[in-house]
């Protein structure tokens, strides 16, 4: 119950947010993160619950007959997820506040921001496959929109359609997988499907299953080779990269993984697959971060490259593993929303965020500065920050890697000092060097824009220095997803040993990296020029056009535009499929329907209806035309009352009437039949429809009596009188039996006439 | 365009027609008729008189909105569907009957009787609409 | 001699096709209305025929013989009729309309949606 309160809760403040936005301006950040606030002290509350292991629930059946369900669960793990969405949250609502002043249109900014926060919260707490999957994609989609908010840049539009493009197909493969595993389980429950992994393991799809999970969660967390659609992510507004772009959304993919993680962890194939993809994302993302001059591009392929990390620590799956990446995934949460909230605000107040145009920054801004330096810190691995503890959990949990150790460790050691390359270059070429000149008059950015940063730094400092603290937040994460194991004790101090060393060394290469850095990175780039130049973005859209024209020349052969030649390829693919039909069948010709009931009267009529439809087709003057049109409907109704359908006869007379009514008014303002076709179409068009034509009549003389529905119409005859209390069972049926239909029929009827009034009223904008 | 001859015819037929409309209607549940023909006879009085004695004059002196007698129609109908279920917690569309009097002069009253009326109103409407329209854009 | 129903339902499908092959958008209407005939009188006939007795039942006694034409199609074609009827108005009009904006009645010079 208190799941679903927080939902409603956050989708109804996605509502109001723009009304609050729009009354309160820069003020509504605050305002609105209330709610996060309030969400977290309650986390906050119930921690002695998640830690003795009792999870909230709330379960509300979706399509039972699917074992589809609607359910949540609030573990160890949803609650961790839960606290960075709705902590991080609310310090990046109150940034935002103050920051999108500049921007326009920024109502449906916070709404775009408070709903993913929902949605984020609901795609960690399912606990229905179904459920997660439908959270996952409103993240998706959200993403999106904050991508292309500023949807007048074709870049934006561009990066958001590609993130989208990607994660979607992500999305759809991990919709497929989760059907997969619907159906060897029986249910899309995830508590159950995860106390039976052998199911999974032993079964025939356990290969694609595999494959369509681990595409889902790798173009979630842009890991390598989909991680590029992160990079142009950045076209999003400072607040947005700082959230979803490194605190949440990208961890949806780990989060998935973590969470299946008791599914997989025997599985040899995982293991070496998440380990692969882990060490190739770490390292080409912290090589790519080294040449970039775009600060947040910068920030992005850092992200990209814990992203790894998380990956091959959760792949790994050791206790010392998993420690370690519960631990990280803290720490980068924390240090990397404060540096994007710190671009944000030095783009805001400098007006650049290219690094060559940046410098000395420390003289207008010095307790950004300080937060900055922090965070640096942290993200360089330097204690007393918790980035150090978690650095060295990752590498004594390389270290003590199952298998290629030394590899992983030496990928992770080069991914590291990377780190520490860029966090030194960031700091002494943004922060300190020698002042450069700025369009704008820089100062000291607004005391919105410094709270979120300076508290999540505070946090990362004080976990550091009291890594209980840390160790307690995430320890019923860690035994919601390896329940066997017992988390490693976290220390900022481990005594001198190897892995100290290799922190220094770390450090060391990495500072000087930064003093041959004129050199370095040109040689980087050009390096990149030559080896690395994959483009993947550019062939992404290179890829989308060609599909596009192919999609064009594909659909310009269909569709012509000829409106006859439509008309003629149904006409002919419809006579096929009946000729198929009826062969299928083995029909006979002996017809039961007709026997013994035709009479001079029926003659008649068919000689009228004859006659009359030839005279429409030959005549050559339209309003004739309609007369002889009207003389068919005559003939029709004969043939109707002689057979006993006097309600359709009365009807049929007066509709015809009114039609010819209508279409005489209608053909009077029409120009005279112009002869369009020559000899060759017409005798074409009249093959076509005398073969159409022929084949019906041959259905009808195939039709045997046994496929007659005689029960339905008896029960209507035998039940009108004595529940429907009318004699007319044709009326009866119309306004009792099936009054369902004739509500929808006169629904189209007032339809019908609405349209007829609005095509009549419509005033078309001519252009001239 | 407007003829005596069709102005007098009109003056006559249209009430007769308009009575007839009703009769059908009202008959339709045991004999031939019901909502549909009646709604259809009853929209053909409207445009004969219109044909005959114009629009201005058929817009002041009988309709001036038939869209009204449309949401009228749809909602009677409607309602009607959902009388048994407010009353008894049927589903949807179920009919309710009451007999008022008995003997000879028993009448049975229903929600199909309210439907059909639903039917009546939206076809009378529909027609009335349509004709009215294009007659106002074409002549 | 009873074939002679199915074959004026086909001819009258036939009738219907030839028309909506035509370019002139008029005669396409008029072949919509073809279509519409040819159809009910088809479901007519499926239903089984019987010669004079309408869908009425006078009193409990009648049901029992089960003799009456069968109401069900009659009441399927009855909506379709009136369906048709708005559906035809529907389309004489968009035909009108689209000859006021467009100046013809030639349904090939309708292969673009844009206006010229």
């Amino acid at each position: 119950m208190e799941i679903i309160t927080i939902l409603i809760l956050c989708f109804f403040l996605a509502t109001v947010a723009p009304v609050i936005r729009q009354r309160t301006g820069i003020w509504s950040g605050w305002i609105l993160a209330i709610v996060p606030a309030a969400i977290v002290v309650w986390l906050v509350v119930i921690y002695p619950k998640v830690w003795a292991g009792n999870a909230f629930r709330a379960a509300y059946e979706w399509l039972p007959q699917l074992n589809m369900g609607f359910s949540f669960r609030l573990d160890g793990l949803s609650w961790l997820f839960a606290m960075l969405i709705f902590g991080v949250g609310s310090l990046i609502l109150i940034y935002a506040g103050y920051y999108m002043k500049t921007y326009k249109n920024t109502k449906r900014f916070f709404a775009y921001l408070v709903f993913f926060m929902g949605a984020m919260f609901g795609l960690v707490a399912a606990n229905d496959l179904m459920t997660l999957f439908l959270f996952w994609e409103l993240t998706s989609v959200t993403s999106f929109l904050l991508i292309g908010f500023k949807h007048h840049l074709k870049a934006a539009r561009d990066a958001a359609l590609q993130a989208l493009l990607i994660t979607g197909t992500g999305g759809l493969a991990l919709l497929g997988g989760f059907i997969l595993l619907g159906i060897e389980y029986q249910t899309f429950n995830i508590e159950v499907i995860l106390q039976n992994p052998h199911i999974f393991l032993n079964s025939k799809y356990f290969l694609p299953i595999s494959i369509l999970l681990m595409v889902g969660a790798f173009t979630k967390s842009a890991i390598f080779p989909f991680h590029f659609w992160l990079p142009g992510a950045m076209q999003a507004p400072s607040p947005v990269s700082a959230f979803l772009h490194s605190a949440t959304m990208v961890k949806a993919g780990i989060f998935l993984l973590a969470r299946l993680l008791p599914l997989y962890s025997q599985s040899d194939f995982w293991i070496y697959t998440l380990t692969i993809f882990g060490v190739t994302t770490m390292f080409a993302g912290g090589w790519l971060s080294m040449a970039q001059n775009d600060l947040k591009k910068i920030l992005a392929y850092t992200t990209v490259s814990a992203l790894g990390t998380l990956v091959l620590l959760i792949g790994t799956g050791t206790a010392y593993a998993l420690t370690a990446a519960l631990v990280f995934l803290l720490v980068h949460a924390f240090y990397k929303a404060t540096l994007f909230m710190m671009a944000g605000n030095i783009e805001k107040k400098t007006g650049t965020r290219q690094m060559d145009a940046l410098g000395g920054l420390r003289h207008w801004m010095p307790v950004a500065a300080i937060i900055s330096y922090l965070a640096l810190l942290s993200m360089s691995g330097v204690p007393p920050m918790l980035g150090f503890i978690g650095k060295e959990l990752i590498y004594e949990a390389k270290m003590k890697a199952p298998d290629a150790a030394v590899f992983i460790l030496l990928a992770g050691f080069l991914a590291n000092v990377f780190m520490v390359f860029v966090s030194a270059r960031i700091a002494f070429s943004v922060f300190l060097g020698p002042k450069m000149s700025f369009d704008k008059k820089v100062a000291e950015p607004d005391v919105a824009l410094l709270t979120g940063p300076g508290i999540l730094v505070i946090l990362s400092l004080l976990l550091g220095v009291f890594p209980e603290i840390a160790q307690n937040i995430i320890s019923p994460a860690f035994t919601s997803i390896a329940p066997d194991e017992s988390l490693v004790k976290l220390k900022l101090w481990h005594g001198f040993n190897n892995i100290l060393l290799l922190s220094v060394l770390t450090v060391s290469a990495g500072l000087l990296m930064y003093f041959a850095r004129k050199g370095l990175i040109n040689r980087i780039s050009r390096l990149n020029e030559l080896f690395f130049n994959l483009h993947l973005s550019e062939r992404f859209f290179a890829g989308l056009n060609a599909f596009m024209s192919f999609a064009g020349r594909k659909t310009s052969f269909v569709q012509h535009g000829y409106h006859r030649f439509y008309l003629m390829t149904m006409i002919l693919s419809a006579t096929a499929l009946l000729w198929y039909g009826m062969f299928k069948m083995n029909f006979s010709w002996d017809s039961h329907l007709f026997e013994g009931v035709l009479s001079w009267i029926v003659l008649v009529a068919i000689f009228v209806i004859v006659s009359a439809s030839i005279a429409t087709v030959t005549t050559s003057n339209r309003l004739n035309a309609l007369i002889y049109i009207g003389l068919v409907g005559i003939g029709l109704t004969i043939i109707f009352i002689y057979y006993g359908g006097v309600d359709l006869a009365i009807t049929l007379i007066v509709v015809e009437t009114l039609m010819i009514v209508i279409g005489a008014m209608v053909v009077y303002r029409l120009p005279k039949y112009i002869r369009y076709s020559g000899v060759t179409s017409r005798v074409r068009d009249v093959l076509i429809s005398v073969v159409f034509g022929a084949t019906i009549t041959a259905i009808i003389l195939a039709i045997s009596p046994d496929y007659q529905a005689k029960e339905v119409a008896d029960y209507f005859v035998e039940n009108s009188l004595t529940k429907g209390f009318g004699k007319n069972v044709v009326n009866v049926i119309l306004v009792d039996f099936r009054a369902l239909d004739t509500l929808g029929e006169i629904t189209v009827l007032a339809l019908a006439a609405i349209g007829i009034a609005s095509l009549l009223k419509l005033k078309l904008d001519k252009k001239t | 365009m407007k003829s005596q001859i069709i102005q007098i015819a009109a003056t006559y037929l249209m009430p007769f027609l308009l009575v007839l409309s009703l009769v059908v209607f009202y008959r339709g549940h045991n004999e031939p008729g019901g909502g549909f023909i009646g709604g259809l006879i009853g929209g053909s009085a409207i445009i004969l008189y219109a044909g005959a004695y114009g629009l201005e004059i058929t817009k002041k002196l009988w309709i001036n909105r038939p869209t009204a007698l449309i949401w009228i129609g749809l909602a009677m109908a409607l309602l009607s569907g959902f009388f048994a279920y407010l009353t008894h917690g049927s589903p949807f569309m179920t009919a309710v009957w009451v007999q008022i009097g008995s003997g000879p002069f028993a009448l049975k009253v229903g929600t199909p009787l309210l439907f059909d009326l639903g039917v009546y109103l939206t076809v009378m409407g529909m027609l009335v609409k349509v004709v009215l329209t294009v007659m106002e854009e074409v002549l | 001699m009873t074939t002679l129903l199915a074959i004026l339902i086909g001819f009258l499908f036939s009738v219907s096709i030839y028309l909506l092959l035509r370019r002139s958008i008029v005669k396409l209407v008029l072949g919509l209305l073809f279509l519409s005939y040819a159809t009910s009188l088809l479901l007519f006939v499926t239903g089984g025929l019987t010669v004079g007795k309408p869908a009425f039942v006078e009193s409990q006694t009648q049901i029992a013989s089960k003799v009456v034409s069968d109401p069900l199609p009659q009441a399927l074609i009855l909506t379709a009729i009136v369906i048709g009827f708005g559906v035809a108005a529907f389309a004489m009009v968009l035909i009108y309309r689209f000859h006021r904006e467009t100046g013809t009645i030639d349904m090939d010079e309708l292969s673009e949606t844009n206006q010229k």
